[in-house]
């Protein structure tokens, strides 16, 4: 599994490859939680094009950054996941929470409401 | 209900196993008909039997066994993911969408088992262990599609 990071203003953007399962969601979530603990982020991205695994650990780290971001007004959205992966996420109903996109664009005005 | 094929798997109850077994029983089931779509569903649910085994039954506390067993007849597969672990004392409850007693997790495995297999089946005994059994259908139209080509 590997994580990039890539921060501009109140924007942190989350590439994640692998798999997204109970052997590394706890990893997923503390290197996560650092980013938005050390800067100050509004909208969380979460590029998935690179998963080709999730189960409910994987979507519980999600779901946990959102809810967490929600509560002091941010926002996330997820960008790109496979078929077989958004396949999961639907059936969690995870797209009534968290908008998903295919780029990076839509992403921002999506949750910006703005056109970058 | 003929039986064609048999495995059977025994492995500690860490977290580096889960990917490991989701991928032997998926790579098994796929002697049958099963589509790539079916394939993943069948991940996911062996992901989250083994998974609750090692996070509820145990604790998280390495050293569990967890025993899996696959059967494979002419059109279905059942796959039973047995620990010794704490239990479920209210099966019917812990079946419930979103029903977890782990503050940090959102409830969705029973759900996915259901979703994704076409039966699934809990029992268990406080304290002694608990075992899933999971069964699927290869679809009509695969399972022509196989013999008619
Ligand atoms: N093998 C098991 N041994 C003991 N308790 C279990 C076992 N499997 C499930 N449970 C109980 O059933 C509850 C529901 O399980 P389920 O997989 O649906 O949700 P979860 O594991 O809590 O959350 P998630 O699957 O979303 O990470 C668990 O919280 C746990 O209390
Ligand atoms: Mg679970």
């Amino acid at each position: 599994m590997i994580l990039e990071f890539n921060s501009a203003r109140e924007i942190l953007l989350v590439r994640i490859k692998g798999e997204m399962d109970m052997a590394t969601a706890g990893q997923i979530r503390q290197s996560i939680d650092n980013r938005l603990q050390q800067e100050k982020i509004r909208y969380l991205l979460l590029d998935l094009s690179g998963v080709t695994f999730i189960d409910s650990s994987g979507i519980g780290v999600i779901l946990g950054r959102y809810r967490n971001l929600n509560r002091t007004g941010g926002k996330a959205a997820i960008i790109k996941p496979q078929v077989v992966v958004k396949r999961v996420l639907e059936t969690a109903g995870l797209q009534k929470l968290i908008p998903i996109c295919d780029n990076e664009g839509e992403c921002l005005r999506l949750l910006t409401g703005a056109n970058h | 209900m003929t039986l064609h094929n048999r495995m059977k798997l025994e492995f500690l109850g860490l977290p580096e196993n889960v990917s490991f077994s989701r991928v032997v029983v998926a790579t098994f089931a796929s002697q049958l008909g099963f589509t790539l779509d079916d394939l993943e569903e069948i991940k996911v649910a062996t992901s989250e039997a083994v998974s609750n085994a090692i996070i509820h039954g145990y604790q998280n506390q390495p050293g569990g066994v967890i025993r899996l067993e696959s059967c494979l007849g002419n059109d279905w597969l059942e796959i039973k993911i047995e620990d010794d672990g704490v239990g479920i004392a209210n099966i019917e409850q812990a079946m419930q969408p979103a029903y977890t007693t782990c503050s940090e997790r959102m409830g969705l495995g029973f759900s996915f088992m259901q979703s994704f297999m076409d039966e699934v089946k809990v029992e268990s005994a406080v304290n002694r262990g608990t075992r899933i059994i999971l069964r699927k259908l290869v679809k009509v139209n695969n399972a022509h599609s196989m013999t008619e080509h």
